[in-house]
This record gives structure tokens, C-alpha cells and sequence, in this order.
């Protein structure tokens, strides 16, 4: 407001910023700052999603070579229970070939159980290979068939568009059968 | 100023007078329950954690045989004290249904602590069929849903006379109470001395237990309290440094004016 | 009054594609005011104020609610014990819309003491008259949202006035309803027309504003501007004026959201919707108070026309008389501040508007303030009859036979004298 000039010549009050304008304007501007938070706040994550958050699962009925998909924060969640050789399929890899090179023993806590958010790393898409029979892609893990990203034994993307490894969440085994997610 | 600081005041009075010829007027014959001290009144006032503990057992023992708390979960149980571990101990006594699971069918489990606490009956029909036609209204909002609050929700938990007054006509399976509109109730007298085990030494009578359970009750219908006084006295403090230093800078702009 | 120029490139630029930045700079800074405007004044800025809080906490509970018969209670409560902050901005919006009326009804008060529906205003009082039925629809629709005993039993009775209407009514209420009673349809018309409401009232601030411009705000002396020193440029001395003005009413506005929120409420709309059973006394919110007694005062019949739809046509009466008092009122002075006998007359008005709330908030057979003898239903009759009587016998009398009093040159003198003798 200060680049305008009054053609009546009229100038009220306007070039004394003095303390006490500058001083209740800074305060009303904290004001109206602190009025906005709870608004922006009220679309974070309400407390009852916070509660859901976390999802404890049994893993007492998935048979090696299986996997399930649970639902976790409104995505799905891949479990699957590696065989032998899986596990060593994983671990033969020379990490210099991977497009996001990770170890297999950095994205598992029990080797005999894989964790990954069942989200393809390119533009979100589910990839397939959960569910048996469906096509695991050419490294045995999973193929996304939306753009053709095919993922390891490790959830690790091996070739097509997708930038990263699927992602692993954060869990907790509770007991050796049941695992807490998030 | 003076006429707006009148004007200020007359409203304030209007609307005062209307709420509470409001009030008065949804009453009946019944007389308004003596206004009781809470701890949570007054612009500072708080929730007693050792009483809304006592009054949850109230409710755990006695209330939720027939009345539902439905929009508390056991994870709410936090804001009276309880931590995550007895929470979820808490939460596993109850079965709480879920489903479908994979074969297609409903199945019981312990509760967790995201569960909200369940209903003693199915639906409602089969609530007033339990009852003798009367269904037992839910409980979490009970203290902001009648007209008195909590104090109307004491008076009617220690306001039933055994015998009616004399030419009072009772109708079978009913009660009497001092403060129920038309004071013929279908709730047995709910509380009595004893009713409830304190562990904390505190008084078990019957008194003791409605206090306690009302208390309990006003807190699952207001479980913000506390945080809006706190967040309210903070806003009015601040305002209040505004406003003093905007009527400054008014006094200093209008300064030089006849006005 | 020339346009201003513009150093900065930028603002020049747009300003001239589209001139809205000088369009603001005329109506919001340089605008002429009268310099005796009085801190009645303030309440029209206030209700814009409380207009845009509206809107904007309605924005965010909206993100929240559900609009659905078997969901609707439980989203509110999902708000209030969920939802961050959610408690609060539903209580800011719940009492808001209090806030709201307050401010609307002691602006209209201001007007009618003043006089500032007279000529040149007219136009600008009219949208005044529409802003006020805009929001009383909207807060009616809006109380309905959450569902509880009192917005069904409150939607009910108010759309159940319409089937007053000879023939053509209940077809009238079952479209209103979209069913055979207030029901999933009804609610869910009613959320879509509260969130578009308030976007016309905002139009219809535009409006008003934009006539209060043209005509120029009127000022306690009811004289109109006439030399420069009569006026003051809006900024920075009424600019200033109305923030203080809105921090004081904040702090009244904070005291009920924080230390009394359900005060204005009523408790049976924390029960679910139940549509077999009626509250013993359902009362409209208390702004509406006045009206809902005017519509039961009327319990007889005038020329076969049935009570019911005579209360209907004096409710509405009550509202759209407003509309024709320019024309009513024959004084040839504004302001009652030079009105002897109209100014006793207007606070006449003023008490009558609150007993007629307090008849509202009363069961017709009780007995006015307790005195024996006297019914509220008797005490709305009469207090109806002055309502209108006001409106269409004190009006265009006093204005003929009253001595007023001599009206300042203008403002300036009035203002001299005035601190001369104070």
C-alpha cells in the first residue's frame, strides 16, 4: 500500500510506522497465523486413523512358498513366505547389478519372511505374483502390469521403469508367528 | 462507547434470558436437581483421573449390562489416566465381533485398542425387548443431552423413592423417581451402597458411585474439555493484549480528528 | 476523486487489464466516510467477518461430515472427538452462526434508528432485508445437518408450515421433502443447498456493499455528507476502528466457543434423530425466537381462513414488511436522534422483539414472566399486534404529526458542538 500516492495530496498519518502500529500489527499478524494452524491440522490424520495405523498379523497360517496381502494405512501389504530358495536367489545377486542396489539381509529381519508395501515404486500400481498363479515376472518376485517393472525375490526392482525397490515397512515380529505392522 | 458497551450487554442479557426461558421450558412437573460442585466447573476447573477411573468401573459393572458407550473407543481410556498396557488388557476383556473372515463368517476376538466398546445388545428392538419395551438410551453423550447435565444426571441416579408418594399412580415394571419427567422410570434403582469395589479408599456409597459415574459420563461427553479451557484462556489472554494495543493505535490514528 | 497512479510496475500493469486494485483502493481506503460514525457502526464489517469465519470453518467441517441419515450424528462426533481441532471448529461454526445474528440484528436496529432505509438507501436496505432471509434459510438447513432430535423435529415443523398453503401445500411439502416425511432425501438437498447458501449471501454482501458506495454510508446525525471536512478517508481511521471493534467481539465470540459452547444450543440435538418420538418442547434456536412466536400468536381464524396458514403469511409478513418501510415511514428526518417521540417509539419496538423471543422460547400455556393471568399466548397476540402495528400505524403517523427537533447544517457542526459540550 505504501507505492501509492494520493493525488488529493492527503497523506494520514501513513509514514509514521511508529513503534506501537508496527508493534500491534506484528501481534495481530501472529494472531491470524495461529487462528490457521488448527485448520490445517484438522487434515492431518485424524485420531481414529492413527489408530488403525498399525496392523497386528498371524503369519501361523501361510505355508512356505505363500504369500498374502493384508491391508495396511489403505494399501496393500505383501507377506510371503520364501522357500529355500528363494532366500538364496536373493542373496546371489551382486548388488552392482541391481538399479537400487540393497542386500537382501537390509530389507528382511527373518530371512524366511518377506515385508514389503505392495506398491510399485513407478506410478502405484499393484504388481501381480501374490496370489498363486499369477505371473511373478522374470525374477520370480513380481511383475507390475501397468508399465512392466519386474521385481525380485527381494521386492527389488530387476528391469523396467520403476525407479526403487518395492518399500519395506516398518514391523516388529511379536511373537515368531505374528508380526505388528507400522 | 457507552452505547455500545450497553448494547453489548443488552444482547448478552437477551440471549441469556431467551436460553434460559429455553431451558425452563422443556421441563415438566419434575423439580430442576439441586446444582452439585464439579470438578471440572469454573474457568479452570479439571477432570478428577481418580474419579472418572472409579466411575469407568461404575459403568464397566453396573451401566454396561444395558447401556451402550458407543462413540468411546477402549484407546480413549488414555484421557482418564490409563496407559498403553492397561489399555489393552482393558480392551482384551471384551469379544468384540469382526469379520468376515475367509471362510464367510462373523467370528469373536479379543479387543484391541482401537475397538470401541460394544453394545450389550444387538440392535435396538432387541434392547427394548430386554427391557420391557424401553430401551436403554447410549451413555456417551448423556451429560450434554439432558437439560441440567450432569446434575440432572446425578439427581436421577440418587433420586428414586422406594414408594411412590401417596395417589401416585405407578404403573407395573416402572419406578419412581424424583427427577425423570413424569417420574416413572424403567431403570431398577442402578446404584446402591457397595455396588462397586474402590481400591483407593474412597467412600463406597451409593452417593459416591453416581458421583463418580457422572463424572465418568461427562467426560465421554466432553472429552475436549480440558483442552478447550486451556486453548480458551490462552486466545482470551491474547486477545485481550490485542485488542488493548489495537484501541492504542486507534486512539493515536483518531488523535487529530473531531469526531 | 481521480484515479490513483500506480508506481509499482507490477500493480500498474494489472491494474490497467483490470482495475480492481483501484477498485479496492476507492471502496476500502480512500472511501469518504462521515467522521461521527459511532461504534454502531462497526457490526456490518463484524458480520462480514463472522460471514467469512463461516465459511471457512464450514469448509473444514465439511471435509468431515457425512451427509447420510445413518451416518451423519456419528461424523459430528467423529469431528468433535477425532478430527484435530475438529471440536473446535465445529463449536466456532456452531456458535458462529449465533455470532452471526447478533451482529445482523443490532445492524438492522442501527438502520431502523437511524433511518438508513430512506432515500437514497432503499436499494441497499432491500439486499439487507435479502442477506437476512438468506441466512435465516441457510441456518435453518444448516441446524438440520447434524442430525440430532431437534434438526428433525425442527425440519419437520418448519417445512410442515408450507402444506398451510391452500391446494397446491402438500404436494409443495412432500417436494421439499423428496419423500412422504423429512428423510435421507431431505437431508442431503438441504447440505447441498447450506454449502451453496452462503456463497450467494457472499454475492449479496457484494451487492449491498456496493450500493453502500454509491449512496454513501449514512452517520448518527442522518445528515448527509456535504463539505470535505465532513468526511474522513475509510483508511486508516475506520480500518482501525473496526479491527479494534472485532477484537472485542472476539472476545466475546471466544468466551462462548470456549468456556460456554453449547450455552446457545439445545440439548436434545445430542440425541440421535428419532422419528418416533417428538421432544416434549421443541423450540427453534434463538434467533428465530421471535418469529416462531408471531407464527403462534395466530390461533383463530379471519374470514375462513384457517389459523395455520394466517400464522404462516404474518411470519413471513413479519420479514417482507421490512422491505416497504421506506415508504412507510413519512418523516422527512433520518435520524431518532432529532425524533422526540419516534425514538420512544422505537424502543417500544426494540422490547417488543424480545418479549416476542421470550413468548417463542415459552409453551403457549405458561404464564408470562409467572404472572397469573397473563398467557404467553396472550402476551405473543399482543406483542404481534405491535409488532406490525409499528410498522403500519406508528411509522406513517409519527412522521406526519412530530415536532422534530433542528438538524445540525452538517456533520462537522454537529461534531463541534458536540465536544463543545461535552
Amino acid at each position: 500500500m505504501s507505492q501509492t500516492v494520493h493525488s488529493s495530496g492527503e497523506q494520514p498519518d501513513e509514514n509514521r510506522r511508529d513503534f506501537l502500529t508496527l508493534a500491534t500489527t506484528a501481534v495481530g499478524a501472529v494472531g491470524v497465523g495461529c487462528a490457521l494452524l488448527p485448520f490445517v491440522d484438522s487434515m492431518n490424520p485424524s485420531k481414529d486413523v492413527l489408530a488403525l495405523a498399525s496392523v497386528e498379523v498371524n503369519l501361523a497360517n501361510i505355508p512356505v512358498g505363500q504369500a498374502i496381502k493384508v491391508m495396511w494405512r489403505g494399501k496393500p501389504v505383501f507377506i510371503r513366505h520364501r522357500t529355500e530358495r528363494e532366500i538364496n536367489e536373493a542373496n546371489e545377486v551382486a548388488l552392482n547389478e541391481l538399479v537400487d542396489p540393497q542386500s537382501d539381509d537390509a530389507r528382511v529381519e527373518k530371512k524366511e519372511w518377506l515385508i514389503v508395501v505392495g506398491v510399485c515404486t513407478h506410478l502405484g500400481c499393484i504388481p501381480m505374483g501374490t496370489a498363486t498363479g499369477e505371473t511373478r515376472g522374470d525374477y520370480d518376485g513380481w511383475y507390475c502390469p501397468c508399465h512392466g517393472s519386474h521385481y525380485d525375490t527381494s521386492g527389488r526392482i530387476r528391469r523396467g521403469p520403476a525407479p526403487l525397490n518395492l518399500v519395506v515397512p516398518e514391523y516388529e515380529f511379536l511373537t515368531d508367528t505374528s508380526v505388528r505392522i507400522g | 462507547m457507552r452505547k455500545f458497551a450497553l448494547t453489548a450487554i443488552a444482547a448478552a442479557f437477551a440471549v441469556t434470558a431467551f436460553t434460559g426461558g429455553v431451558a425452563k421450558a422443556a421441563g415438566g412437573d419434575q423439580p430442576a436437581p439441586a446444582a452439585q460442585d464439579w470438578s471440572w466447573q469454573g474457568l479452570f476447573g479439571t477432570y478428577d483421573r481418580a474419579q472418572l477411573q472409579r466411575g469407568f468401573q461404575v459403568y464397566k459393572n453396573i451401566c454396561a449390562g444395558c447401556h451402550s458407550l458407543r462413540f468411546i473407543a477402549f484407546r480413549n481410556l488414555e484421557g482418564i489416566g490409563f496407559n498403553e498396557d492397561q489399555i489393552k488388557a482393558i480392551a482384551a476383556e471384551y469379544d468384540i465381533e469382526d469379520g468376515p473372515n475367509d471362510d464367510g463368517d462373523m467370528f469373536t476376538r479379543p479387543g484391541v485398542a482401537s475397538d470401541y466398546f460394544p453394545s450389550p445388545f444387538p440392535n435396538e428392538k432387541a434392547a427394548a425387548a430386554s427391557n420391557g419395551g424401553a430401551i436403554p438410551p447410549d451413555l456417551s453423550l448423556m451429560n450434554k443431552a439432558r437439560v441440567g447435565g450432569p446434575d440432572y444426571v446425578f439427581g436421577l441416579l440418587t433420586g428414586y423413592e422406594e414408594e411412590a408418594p401417596e395417589g401416585f399412580d405407578l404403573a407395573d415394571g416402572k419406578y419412581y423417581n424424583h427427577y425423570f419427567p413424569g417420574h416413572q422410570i424403567s431403570m431398577a434403582p442402578p446404584l446402591y451402597d457397595e455396588a462397586v469395589e474402590y481400591t483407593d479408599g474412597t467412600p463406597m456409597t451409593l452417593e459416591q458411585h453416581a458421583r463418580d459415574i457422572t463424572a465418568f459420563l461427562n467426560w465421554t461427553a466432553q472429552p475436549e474439555l480440558e483442552a478447550r479451557k486451556a486453548l480458551g484462556m490462552k486466545v482470551i489472554l491474547f486477545l485481550l493484549v490485542l485488542t488493548a494495543m489495537m484501541y492504542a493505535v486507534k486512539r493515536k490514528i483518531w488523535r487529530d480528528i473531531e469526531h | 476523486m481521480s484515479a490513483p497512479q500506480w508506481n509499482n510496475k507490477v500493480v500498474k500493469w494489472v491494474d490497467d487489464r483490470l482495475p480492481v486494485i483501484s477498485m479496492l483502493h476507492h471502496s476500502a481506503y480512500e472511501y469518504p466516510t462521515p467522521k461521527n460514525l459511532s461504534y454502531m457502526w462497526n457490526f456490518g464489517s463484524l458480520a462480514g467477518f463472522v460471514l467469512v469465519t463461516m465459511i471457512l470453518t464450514g469448509i473444514f467441517l465439511v471435509m468431515n461430515y457425512t451427509p447420510h441419515t445413518d451416518m451423519a450424528f456419528e461424523s459430528v462426533e467423529r469431528i468433535m472427538r477425532d478430527v484435530n481441532y475438529g471440536w473446535l471448529i465445529r463449536y466456532i461454526h456452531m456458535n458462529g452462526a449465533s455470532m452471526f445474528f447478533i451482529c445482523v440484528f443490532i445492524h438492522i436496529f442501527r438502520g431502523l434508528y437511524y433511518g438508513s432505509y430512506k432515500a437514497p438507501r432503499e436499494m441497499l436496505w432491500w439486499i439487507g432485508i435479502l442477506i437476512l432471509l438468506a441466512m435465516m434459510a441457510t441456518a435453518f438447513m444448516g441446524y438440520v445437518l447434524p442430525w440430532g432430535q431437534m434438526s428433525f423435529w425442527g425440519a419437520t415443523v418448519i417445512t410442515n408450515l408450507f402444506s398451510a398453503f391452500p391446494i397446491i401445500g402438500d404436494p409443495l411439502v412432500t417436494w421439499l421433502w423428496g419423500g412422504f416425511s423429512v428423510d435421507n432425501p431431505t437431508l442431503n438437498r438441504f447440505f447441498s443447498l447450506h454449502y451453496l447458501m452462503p456463497f450467494v449471501i457472499l454475492g449479496l454482501v457484494v451487492l449491498h456493499v456496493w450500493a453502500l458506495h454509491s449512496v454513501r454510508s449514512n452517520n448518527p446525525t442522518g445528515v448527509e455528507i456535504k463539505t470535505p471536512a465532513d468526511a474522513i478517508p475509510f483508511h486508516p481511521y475506520y480500518t482501525i476502528k473496526d479491527l479494534y471493534g472485532m477484537g472485542v467481539f472476539l472476545i466475546f465470540f471466544s468466551a462462548f466457543v470456549f468456556f460456554a459452547p453449547d450455552f446457545l444450543g439445545h440439548p436434545d440435538n445430542y440425541i440421535p434423530a428419532n422419528p418416533l418420538v417428538t421432544p416434549p418442547h421443541i423450540v427453534p434456536e434463538w434467533y428465530f425466537l421471535p418469529f416462531y412466536a408471531i407464527l403462534r400468536s395466530i390461533d383463530f381464524t379471519i374470514f375462513g381462513i384457517p389459523a395455520k396458514l394466517l400464522g404462516v403469511l404474518a411470519m413471513f409478513a413479519s420479514i417482507v414488511i421490512l422491505f416497504v418501510i421506506p415508504w412507510l415511514d413519512t418523516s422527512k428526518v433520518r435520524s431518532s436522534k432529532f425524533r422526540p417521540v419516534y425514538k420512544w417509539f422505537f424502543w417500544l419496538f426494540v422490547i417488543d422483539t424480545f418479549i416476542l423471543g421470550y413468548c417463542g422460547a415459552k409453551a403457549p400455556d405458561d404464564y408470562f414472566l409467572g404472572i397469573p393471568g397473563l398467557k404467553v399466548i396472550v402476551m405473543g397476540q399482543l406483542s404481534t399486534l405491535y409488532y406490525f402495528a409499528h410498522f403500519l400505524v406508528v411509522m406513517p403517523l409519527v412522521g406526519k404529526l412530530e415536532r422534530t427537533k433542528p438538524l445540525p447544517a452538517s456533520i462537522s457542526e454537529s461534531v463541534l458542538k458536540e465536544g463543545a459540550n461535552a
